[in-house]
């Protein structure tokens, strides 16, 4: 029986993280992410779990802390956001080459600078090669859902590779909203008890985790990673069929939302997905084929399923709340117009640059996106495909 | 129909209107709705301009942007009445609802004429006769759900009452005076 409630997604994360109870939290604190650990450690204090928290010095030491204990055997997790996961990168590779089932809450926000500390997705965007694997969340329930799946997908032995559960900073992070929780006793129950196969701390079979790996053998575990990566599709798949029987709530790579039968359609992540869906149910009132592709799973990317899902549209508009920087497109663009071309189908797509340092996105910029789309398919020209949305005119 | 209802808070850092606007939702969520409550993040500081909103819907809300064209506005402290645009995008179908003693022609004045309904409540005087201080967000929360109807004054009390046992649990000599305060606050709000 889940539990009406009402929280942030700050709070809903902590309370996952509660729910989970793992050995280890090792965190420091940065805005928007910092509510996680504070409200974990409250949790410590008063006894509410077993977990030992590790209050570092730095974001550096925080991740090197989480991968030392998961080396260990034991389960562990952190919080972060924005330069506290740069802080952490050259940690996040070690973590994600040591096979390391760590989970992580990323609550996005800008990496700076100038100085910002509102959300975007360049922090995610930073890291996206590293081999972590990546879901992003519309809202509190959704940061609470993926968190409560995270341990079962990282910990599966054809996996072995740390997650990333993103959402939006402010926008879903500091905002109270209806949720429904599960209980103390039903997660324990799903999540289940962590029993790595090999441990540093286990002493009836000593090994060495992370030495030198030259010519000879790097290649072949960069493969590995990258085979791990392919497996966990299946693996996110199969845990979000086990999490929708047990809480009714469906998962997938990605929701379609009004896509089956639309013409034209916005491929996003996160909060804006939500305020989208506002705009597609008024669109689709006043007739506009209009739908929504809103990504969850980043990494591993369902390239396959992205295209089939998007090859009978007349014209999808790609937003990326992080800009690459590179005058060709931000990194989902790249990804989803790449799926395409691989897979042999040919759609009109477009880029939108959006929300970039907590830029407030609209239902009006949203709906201007479908007008664009509608414009495109009327004259059959795609014209500039790099664009930006809620951008002040001629300050560019 | 539409049924969602949204709402803007505007105070200065200190007084109370992201608590206010947390409340109200909180009071709206016992009721069985689906509700919304955020800050607008900015370098918050002590006595800087604040905003907060609300939505607050029988059914469930996916819209995550700031609030453009209220329902309501909110205005915790007059003195922003000429600094901020506080019935900017105000649908004239709602209201706007003042902390302030000033006279209805220097409001309507400042409110650039602003054609819905205006209440005015003074929180100040309702806080100090209540609480013997003065903080303006209980009676301010009080003023908006009598002005919006969103619950009755019976279910605002008997939700309150338990919330300020939860949130005075260290403090409860000042849970009968916040009571006091919502009381007070129900009836004291005109419209003018």
């Amino acid at each position: 029986m889940s539990i009406r409630e009402r929280l942030s997604g700050n709070e809903a994360t902590a309370i996952a993280m509660k729910q989970i109870n793992p050995d280890v939290v090792a965190a420091f604190p940065i805005t928007p992410s910092t509510e996680i650990p504070q409200y974990f450690s409250t949790f410590v204090s008063n006894g509410e779990v077993d977990t030992e928290f590790v209050a570092v010095e730095s974001e550096h030491s925080a991740m090197s802390a989480t991968i030392g204990a998961s080396a260990a055997g034991s389960r562990a997790m952190t919080a972060t956001s924005a330069n506290g996961l740069s802080l952490m990168w050259e940690m996040i590779y070690i973590a994600s080459s040591l096979r390391l089932p760590i989970v992580m809450a990323l609550v996005n926000r800008a990496v700076s600078g100038p100085l910002n500390i509102h959300n975007d997705h360049s922090d995610a965007m930073g890291v996206r090669d590293a081999g972590w694997i990546m879901l992003f969340s519309e809202n509190n329930q959704e940061a609470y859902d993926n968190m409560l799946m995270a341990h079962r997908i990282a910990e599966n032995k054809n996996v072995l590779l740390p997650v990333m559960i993103c959402q939006d900073g402010f926008i879903t992070s500091h905002s109270i909203e209806n949720i429904q929780l599960e209980s103390d006793e039903e997660v324990k129950k799903f999540v289940g008890e962590y029993k790595p196969e090999h441990y540093l701390l286990n002493n009836k079979e000593p090994i060495a985790i992370g030495p030198l790996d030259l010519q000879a053998y790097l290649f072949e575990h960069k493969a590995q990673q990258a085979e791990a990566m392919k497996n966990a599709k299946k693996v996110i798949k199969e845990v979000a069929e086990e999490f929708e029987k047990w809480t009714g709530r469906k998962y997938e790579f990605f929701e379609k939302y009004k896509l089956d039968d639309a013409e034209i359609a916005i491929v996003c992540m996160n909060s804006t997905a939500g305020t989208t869906k506002a705009v597609v149910d008024v669109l689709r009132e006043k007739g506009v084929k209009a739908g929504l592709l809103k990504l969850r799973m980043f990494r591993p990317f369902p390239a396959e399923e992205i295209a089939e899902a998007l090859s009978n549209l007349k014209a999808v508009a790609i937003l990326d709340k992080a800009d690459s920087l590179n005058g060709a497109g931000g990194a989902l663009f790249e990804d989803v117009t790449s799926a395409m071309y691989v897979n042999n189908k040919s759609v009109p797509m477009i880029n939108y640059i959006y929300g970039i340092g907590g830029r407030d996105t609209t239902e009006k910029q949203i709906e201007s996106v479908y007008s664009d789309l509608q414009e495109i398919v009327k004259n059959g020209k795609t014209e500039n495909p790099y664009r930006y949305l809620g951008l002040r005119k001629g300050e560019n | 129909m539409n049924n969602l209802i949204e709402i803007r808070w505007h105070g200065r850092g200190g007084q109370g209107a992201k608590t206010a606007s947390l409340l109200l939702a909180d009071a709206a969520f016992n009721t069985g709705k689906y509700i919304q409550g955020f800050p607008e993040y900015g370098p918050e500081r002590m006595g800087a301009p604040i905003t907060a909103y609300n939505r607050i819907s029988d059914k469930p809300i996916t819209i995550h942007s700031n609030i453009y064209e209220p329902d309501y506005v909110v205005v915790v402290d007059d003195t922003l009445l000429e600094s901020v645009p506080v019935t900017a995008g105000l649908k004239t179908t709602g209201a706007i609802v003042i902390n302030t003693t000033k006279s209805p022609e220097y409001l309507k004045k400042v409110l650039n004429g602003y054609e819905g309904a205006i209440y005015t409540i003074d929180a100040r005087k309702v806080s100090e006769e209540a609480l013997g201080k003065y903080f303006p967000n209980t009676p301010m929360l009080a003023a908006i759900v009598k002005v919006t109807g969103i619950m009755t004054d019976e279910e605002l009390l008997a939700d309150m009452q338990n919330s300020f046992k939860h949130k005075f649990a260290k403090k409860p000599e000042v849970i009968d005076g916040n009571m006091k305060a919502l009381e007070l606050a129900l009836k004291e709000v005109k419209k003018i």
